[in-house]
């Protein structure tokens, strides 16, 4: 009887390798030695020919507290916040009209909003140029209907970016508030309308509540691209909007200062992990009041 | 179609070739334009019956080389001619080349195949940033032959991976201008060998401007004609460059002050501009969106090919820079001879032309500049710009450690504030 019991215990570690250990091997090989590496330029110092020379110093990090650099995070916090704060203000609706919509209605909608991923974002953010330039359709259509007496002041300028980012990002805020919606179901909303809450009410006490961990997801993958994202400024701000991906691309590219550009991608990722702490913490709790009320 | 009024081509920006992407477009309109200029349809048929024939010969070259292998006294002797390579030399091997896209026609390395018998094997690079990062990478190794511009060839002699030109393999070394041996960044040619050249300028409409621009003032200056319709290239070393050449400054200072009076002079130029851009200025111009733009001279002819009327560059009176774009063989290379033979083969003019055809970069080569067709000339203004008027503009070169940290922060700062 021991044997029998004892076998198939033995043979799961064969079957957990072989799960786990791709995914392992992903993690280490493509995320913890980069960030390890990173981490290590960041203490370094750049050579003369744009090498790095392992040599220990802060010096970097001193630079990066300089009031030029904190300015420009604070530009990009407050555009990825923005960027988040509309995306999220379009997406759960959209989302929930998916989610209530018939079942046969559902996929396609789904797909439309995936369909976007199938061009280049290269070609999309180009395309953007195209609408909003003021020699472009916008402008000649607000000209030609007498609304402006000019072009409008729509590009190369941080609306334009908070554009870019809200529309290349949409997607990533509607499917998992989506997924949480249809998770969800109908009956808590029903419950609540049977006990004479308003639609009002509904939403703001029962289903928005619910749906926080979908929302808490939808905003983080929302406003870490939209942090790092180096194409928008450049394209749509008409490089007069300088982000903190921008940063980060001009110190590895064209000044090729690998340990300051290091320094301020740890700072990227040092927010993301605060970011994400948040979201487990988020989660913990709803999970708590799921238990609790069960 | 009517020739340009204005050819006032006084001074020279300056270049490295650095930002390639989004040429594609402009790429495929040259070559619509060189099938309508100069029939080069035909000319296309001939390289593609080549091809096959060369694929055969090249094979056969190989097993020859094979047989003789062993009876061949010198196979490094190149060939004097100054034209066309008599016979399939005896080279042979691989041949690994790093350049940027659209640099040149893919047809100049599949003639250098079938005439050498090297297997090529071209690899791309979108900046000299991107080729210096695998260089270092690799500490040297992984390449035959690169392309990169002037101020990156005393950075690759420094670290030891640039080998040194043997002249005496490359007999057409002849064919380059006077001047072309003489540049800053590696006088005598010692480590490199010229491939394309030219400088940065004002390419404006003069059908939206009430006068043609003259000066980098012009940035500077506020008027209906240019307010929000100018861009400015966006990367470091030309952000600046307006200013410090307004000012009478280097293009190569390293003087805290005068990077400074440079920034807030191009901060002073912000308000006036539509953007900096360094990728798409030329199609804003054929738009319409902008009137003038800080542009290389090479890209300002993507504008020309679209609307040849009203297209046009100017070098501002108070100069420009000279850039160079340059072939390096790497100090690693196990096929030193063939990446000279592939440097000779470039400077021959029956090459040469069609790379200067196909990308609209002048060659410091006057036998190749001769041999291009005259319509091209007359249509690419650009192109007839003089060796000594080429020269006569201020050569990049190196900035520094501590020189490149300053130019970096001050062109955070413009682009930031």
């Amino acid at each position: 009887v021991s044997v029998a019991a004892a076998r198939p215990r033995r043979r799961r570690w064969p079957t957990r390798v072989a799960f786990l250990g791709p995914g392992v091997t992903w993690w280490v090989v493509l995320f913890a030695i980069p960030v390890s590496l990173v981490l290590a330029y960041s203490f370094a110092r750049r050579g003369p020919f744009g090498g790095v020379i392992y040599e220990f110093s802060l010096r970097n990090y001193a630079r990066a507290i300089d009031p030029l650099y904190l300015r420009v995070v604070w530009t990009s916090l407050k555009l990825a916040s923005i960027a988040t704060v509309v995306a999220f203000l379009l997406g759960y609706p959209a989302a929930y009209a998916i989610a209530t919509a018939s079942k046969r209605w559902r996929l396609p909608l789904l797909l439309l909003v995936i369909l976007p991923f199938w061009t280049s974002f290269l070609i999309r953010t180009y395309a953007w140029i195209v609408l909003l330039n003021p020699a472009g359709v916008l402008s000649t259509l607000a000209i030609r209907l007498g609304l402006t007496d000019g072009p409008l002041p729509i590009l190369y300028n941080e609306f334009a970016v908070v554009l870019g980012l809200v529309y290349s990002y949409l997607p990533l805020m509607v499917l998992p508030i989506y997924a949480s919606l249809e998770r969800l179901g109908p009956v808590p909303e029903e419950a609540a309308a049977d006990l004479y809450a308003t639609r009002w009410q509904t939403m703001r006490k029962v289903t928005l509540p619910l749906t926080l961990p979908g929302i808490v997801a939808g905003c983080i993958f929302v406003f870490v691209p939209s942090l790092g994202n180096f194409i928008v400024p450049d394209l749509l701000g008409g490089g007069q909007t300088v982000m903190v991906g921008n940063l980060i691309q001009q110190q590895f590219l064209t000044a090729r200062d690998w340990p300051f550009g290091a320094v301020i991608a740890m700072f990227v990722v040092v927010l993301m992990i605060v970011v994400l702490g948040v979201q487990a913490q988020v989660l913990r709790r709803t999970q708590e009041a799921d238990h609790g009320r069960a | 179609m009517k020739t340009m009024v204005n050819r006032s081509v006084t001074a020279f920006g300056s270049s490295s070739r650095d930002l390639r992407r989004g040429k594609a477009l402009a790429r495929s309109r040259a070559r619509f334009y060189h099938i309508r200029g100069s029939g080069v349809l035909t000319w296309g048929v001939l390289v593609m019956r080549r091809r096959s024939f060369a694929v055969r010969s090249s094979a056969i070259a190989a097993v020859a080389v094979l047989v003789l292998g062993a009876c061949a006294s010198d196979p490094t002797t190149p060939a004097a001619t100054s034209t066309v390579p008599a016979s399939p030399e005896p080279l042979g091997g691989t041949l690994v080349i790093s350049n940027w896209d659209l640099y040149m026609p893919k047809s100049v390395v599949r003639d250098f195949e079938a005439e050498t018998g090297v297997e090529v094997e071209y690899a791309l690079h979108t900046t000299n940033e991107d080729i210096m990062g695998k260089l270092t990478a690799s500490n040297g190794g992984g390449f035959d032959l690169v392309f990169v511009s002037g101020p990156f060839v005393e950075a690759l002699t420094e670290l030891g991976y640039a080998a040194a030109i043997d002249p005496a393999q490359i007999p057409n070394l002849a064919n380059l201008d006077d001047e072309a041996t003489q540049l800053a960044y590696d006088p005598g040619n010692t480590h490199s060998v010229p491939y394309t050249w030219g400088t940065t300028g004002l390419c404006y409409r003069s059908d939206l401007v009430s006068a043609p621009p003259t000066s980098w003032e012009v940035f500077r200056t506020s008027s209906p004609d240019t307010d929000q319709q100018m861009t400015m290239l966006g990367t470091d070393r030309w952000l600046l460059q307006p200013g410090l050449l307004s000012l009478g400054y280097s293009i190569n200072t390293t003087n805290p002050d005068e990077i400074e009076a440079a920034k807030q002079w191009t901060m002073e130029a912000k308000p006036n501009l539509l953007a900096f851009d360094d990728t798409t200025f030329y199609a804003k111009l054929v738009s319409g969106e902008a009137s003038v733009v800080q542009a290389w001279d090479g890209w300002c002819e993507y504008g020309v090919l679209e609307d040849p009327e009203n297209i046009e560059f100017t070098i501002p009176t108070e100069g420009s820079d000279v850039w160079t774009d340059t072939m390096v063989v790497m100090e690693s290379s196990q096929n030193k001879a063939a990446a000279h033979a592939f440097i000779d083969y470039i400077l021959q003019p029956e090459v040469g032309k069609q790379i200067v055809e196909y990308t609209l970069y002048k060659m410091p080569n006057a036998a190749v500049m001769a041999a291009v067709d005259p319509a091209v000339l007359e249509t690419h203004e650009t192109l007839s710009i003089s060796p000594s008027e080429l020269f006569s503009q201020e050569a990049q070169t190196g900035l520094g450690e501590e020189g490149t940290i300053l130019w970096v922060e001050a062109a955070t700062e413009v682009k930031a504030g």
